[in-house]
């Protein structure tokens, strides 16, 4: 019995040893993982969240994280790391906030299209992960088709936001056009349905006739790129019907 | 000793006895012929297919999947595109829509691109060894020097080897082709496409003949040390020149100019000093300068177009009595300048040219003080424009422009490793060779005379793709798959008229017969589609057509006998032969047709939300307000527009309704109606087009 246990313990002791000896080694091999020097109550977002970049490409924006204490102001030197799927490259991928309790990192996406859910997290006082989830989009060939597109024939209309260069006309119509990020309103329209609105106006849904037609001024693959451009900035995201079997 | 005592003695244990030698040589013999099996079995594709029946597994659509699914390698085999691709074998999920969730790779779907995989192949846009079935041996730069993967963010470089002229869904390669042709690259450095001919540059260097009349030595002495330190814009880049060297060349090029008759002009009617600055300034903005010259604004953003130079700092640069002889007849100086020939009375050039001239950067020329020059130092100037190539794109009076001054960039985008230099602990791969030579030109070595340019990332990103598109493949595909660039015709309008438009440069902003700008409205059928006599009092004082454009025509205090002439040119000359300006009256329908046209207006096809018929009402702000169309438009031309607008001027954001003749009839009788302010209630035929002709201009 006094063995049994003698043994137990030895072998806890050798496993600790063996875990510390690892845990040392990794902290030797990689000198340069910031040690936090202070911890933060909340961590969110200061900016460059729903960006929408090309796949495999960097970002245009740089990810800026904020860490505030519970007054609500930035804490300095706390350590806030970042992960994401497959592919997603951060530089740097951890590090500790500045003055004003800021971390920016430049973030490149995977090479697939999609949308994108990037992880931010930092340590509280007692060591609990405080973790935010960051959307980033990447345009694929058939995105950045629509994205063209409908800053062409669409977003004069269905973008709210003015610029002295391009002049929203949102505000203008009597029945106000739906911005394409409103994942609440086209979610609920099938592919097939928003190909009839665009290629047919508003009227073919019942809708608004201020929504003209467009199957005579743009190809079938530009309604379509629109369509994929449309899914992919949706929010909340667009899950797209899988296949349908019949039941048994 | 011992040791071969030892071997001796396991030989005759394991051989001694001849059945067991029999079972031993048997048992290796197996392994042997067991490895090259083996070797399939356990192989990195093999390896690659389990995982993904692992992953489909789990999925809803796993029997379908499944079903898709077939092992072993897989090809594409396209003989006339060299293409011999094995990418499939690994890449299984290539082609199943169902899978667009899926980030792992090699198992993601393809995303959706006009062309098909079993047309294409991999490696014609990928790059890549497709005929290999390992990891490595497919991608890595170690195994596939030449044919390494192209990064993803470079992908649109592919499109470019067939697709000369821009795509829509290829913005950064459009860009960076835009860059090369903007910043001078193509004037150092030849890059000719697959069907013979060259890229063009589009920007305008100004000639140095006569920079003396222009500016002083010193303002010359600090742009060619840094030119962003007088205009954050500044195309120009920096050659990153010692004191010495720009002190040099400075004395060279003010040495060398000659002066011409003309280029200076002294202030008659107010002098810079007591001109007031708020009426210099609204005039610079009456006259649509911004259009072309961006500006820092207080905040420090520049507010303006690129076409011309910057003017944030303009009076630090130019001799007063210049500038006044430039804003009077700017092609005095130069012949080949975008700039128009504003006909400016004495007054307004002593106003602008005093507003421009408050426009300093008192820093920019403190520090510069200046010895005259010696002959050793202009004599040395002139050596070092020859050796740094100013040629290639300024004109310089006894320097001829070098040929072929920097590499021929033709195929860049195939160059073997082996003739490039990298510098220690750079990745040996051609897209980071490109990029780190333009973004640090000097870093390969000693000697080297390309400039830095001030590119930001996303611009570095568009000129490596730009480059990287001109590779050997795009001469050896068939030629019919090539897509020639678009190009500018040499079209230039003739006679006294032509001379007239050059003159004003008309074509730096309106495209006429496929040459010219992008910036306004294509002339080439502007005969057919307008009144003369809104024609003739738009060109006498342009008003806004579209209220949300903030880029508009500017006034160019034209005489009489000009505008005359002009408005005789476009109106017999810019004529569609396919339309018959006759084939609808321009009045005299019938009451109903006009409210039936009115009520398609409003109702059928909602023209309102674009444009503007009655200003209290309608709020549309895309299209051309119409408030006064029936004075400025020909019947047919609406009509014919009505029926298909992008027929009459391709490219137009107005939806082609697929109107019937009916609806175009009744709409076009409506719009005819709208003559501006007081017409507009008329009732059908009632105001007649010469009376009414002019009334709406000017609103």
């Amino acid at each position: 019995m006094k063995r049994k246990a003698c043994l137990i313990t030895s072998s806890i002791v050798g496993t600790l040893a063996v875990l510390a000896a690892c845990g040392c080694a990794r902290a030797h091999k990689t000198p340069t993982v910031p040690h936090s020097t202070a911890a933060g109550s909340a961590l969110q977002v200061s900016s460059g969240d729903r960006q929408l970049g090309s796949a495999g490409a960097p970002l245009p924006q740089p990810l800026v994280m904020q860490v505030n204490d519970d007054q609500g102001n930035g804490v300095t030197g706390a350590l806030v790391q970042f992960s994401g799927p497959a592919g997603v490259k951060f530089d740097p991928s951890e590090a500790l906030s500045d003055s004003s309790g800021q971390v920016t990192t430049s973030v490149t996406l995977g090479n697939t299209a999609g949308r994108y859910e990037l992880t931010a997290v930092t340590y509280n006082k007692t060591g609990r992960a405080l973790s935010v989830q960051v959307p980033e989009l990447a345009a694929g060939y058939q995105e950045e088709l629509g994205y063209q597109v409908q800053r062409k024939y669409c977003s004069r209309c269905h973008d709210p936001e003015s610029t002295p260069e391009q002049v929203s006309n949102h505000d203008n119509l009597a029945v106000a056009p739906h911005s394409f990020d409103q994942g609440n309103t086209y979610n609920k329209l099938s592919d097939a349905d928003l190909m009839a609105i665009i290629g047919h106006g508003g009227p073919a849904m019942n809708l608004s006739a201020l929504m003209p037609p467009y199957d005579k001024t743009l190809t079938k693959a530009d309604i379509q790129a629109v369509i994929a451009y449309i899914r992919l900035v949706s929010d909340p995201p667009y899950q797209a019907p899988g296949v349908v079997y019949a039941k048994p | 000793m011992r040791t071969l005592k030892n071997c001796w003695n396991s030989w005759r244990r394991l051989f001694g006895d001849p059945i067991r030698a029999f079972g031993i040589t048997s048992v290796l013999l197996l392994i042997a012929l067991a490895i090259a099996p083996a070797k399939d079995h356990f192989s990195e594709w093999r390896h690659y297919q389990h995982g993904y029946l692992k992953l489909i597994q789990s999925r809803r659509d796993a029997p379908v999947l499944e079903r898709h699914f077939q092992a072993g390698i897989h090809q594409i085999w396209l003989p006339k595109l060299g293409v011999v691709d094995r990418c499939e074998t690994c890449h299984v999920g290539l082609t199943e829509t169902s899978l667009g969730d899926v980030r792992m790779e090699p198992y993601s779907r393809h995303p959706a691109i006009p062309h098909s995989m079993q047309q294409f192949g991999c490696v014609v846009c990928h790059r890549g060894q497709g005929a290999a079935t390992t990891v490595a041996a497919a991608h890595d730069s170690t195994l596939a020097p030449n044919e390494p993967i192209l990064p993803a963010r470079y992908d649109e470089a592919a499109c470019g080897q067939c697709h000369h002229a821009d795509l829509e869904g290829t913005p950064t390669l459009n860009q960076g082709r835009e860059l090369l042709a903007r910043y001078g690259c193509v004037r150092c450095h030849t890059i000719k496409l697959p069907d013979g001919s060259a890229m063009q540059p589009t920007d305008a260097p100004p000639p140095l003949t006569h920079i003396a009349d222009k500016t002083t030595r010193e303002w010359i002495y600090a742009w060619l040390k840094d030119p962003a330190s007088y205009a954050a814009s500044a195309t120009m880049p920096n050659f990153l020149l010692s004191d010495q060297e720009a002190r040099d060349i400075s004395a060279f090029l003010m040495a060398n100019s000659v002066p011409k008759p003309g280029d200076t002009a002294s202030l008659k009617a107010t002098s810079a000093t007591n001109a007031d600055p708020a009426a210099g300034a609204s005039l610079y903005g009456e006259s649509f300068c911004a259009s072309c010259h961006a500006m820092q604004n207080a905040a420090g953003n520049l507010v303006g177009g690129d076409l011309g130079p910057e003017l944030t700092a303009v009076g630090t640069k130019v001799k007063p009595e210049w500038l006044t002889a430039w804003l009077r007849d700017p092609r005095n100086y130069d012949a080949g300048t975008a700039m128009p020939h504003y006909r400016f009375t004495d007054a307004q050039l002593g106003l602008l040219s005093g507003f421009l001239e408050s426009k300093t950067n008192s820093d920019l020329l403190a520090n510069v003080h200046l010895d005259p020059a010696t002959p050793e130092q202009i004599a040395h100037g002139k050596q070092l424009v020859e050796v740094y190539g100013c040629a290639a794109c300024h004109a310089i009076r006894g320097v001829p422009k070098p040929d072929n001054y920097g590499p021929d960039l033709s195929r860049v985008g195939s160059k073997p490793l082996a003739q490039l230099v990298f510098t220690a602990g750079m990745p040996r791969t051609l897209p980071t060779y490109l990029s780190n030579k333009i973004e640090h030109p000097r870093i390969f070595g000693p000697g080297l005379h390309m400039p830095q340019f001030t590119f930001t990332p996303a611009q570095v990103d568009a000129l490596t793709t730009a480059l990287l598109s001109l590779t050997d493949r795009s001469y050896t595909l068939p030629a019919k798959m090539q897509i020639a660039a678009v190009g500018q015709s040499s079209y230039t309008p003739a006679g006294k008229a032509g001379e007239l438009m050059t003159d004003l440069n008309c074509m730096a902003c309106h495209r006429i017969n496929g040459h010219g700008g992008d910036m306004a409205p294509d002339l080439s059928w502007e005969g057919s589609a307008v009144q003369r006599q809104w024609l003739d009092a738009f060109l006498k004082n342009p008003n806004t057509l579209r209220p949300a454009l903030i880029r508009r025509m500017p006034r160019f205090n034209l005489t009489d006998q000009e505008r005359t002439e002009l408005t005789n040119y476009i109106m017999t000359v810019y004529q569609n032969p396919k339309i018959d300006r006759d084939a609808m009256p321009q009045s005299g329908y019938s009451a109903e047709m006009v409210e039936h046209g009115r009520q398609l207006f409003y109702g059928k096809y909602a023209c309102q939300s674009c444009h503007i018929v009655d200003p209290v009402q309608d709020r549309g702000y895309i299209g051309p307000t119409l408030t006064d169309v029936g004075s400025r438009l020909n019947a047919e031309w609406i009509y014919l527009w009505l029926k298909n607008p992008q027929q009459l001027r391709p490219g137009t954001i107005e939806p082609n309704r697929g109107m019937s003749d009916d609806d175009a009839r009744a709409l076009t009788a409506f719009l005819t109606m709208q003559k501006g302010a007081g017409s507009r209630k008329s009732g059908a035929g009632v105001a007649s087009l010469r009376t009414s002709g002019t009334k709406g201009v000017g609103q």
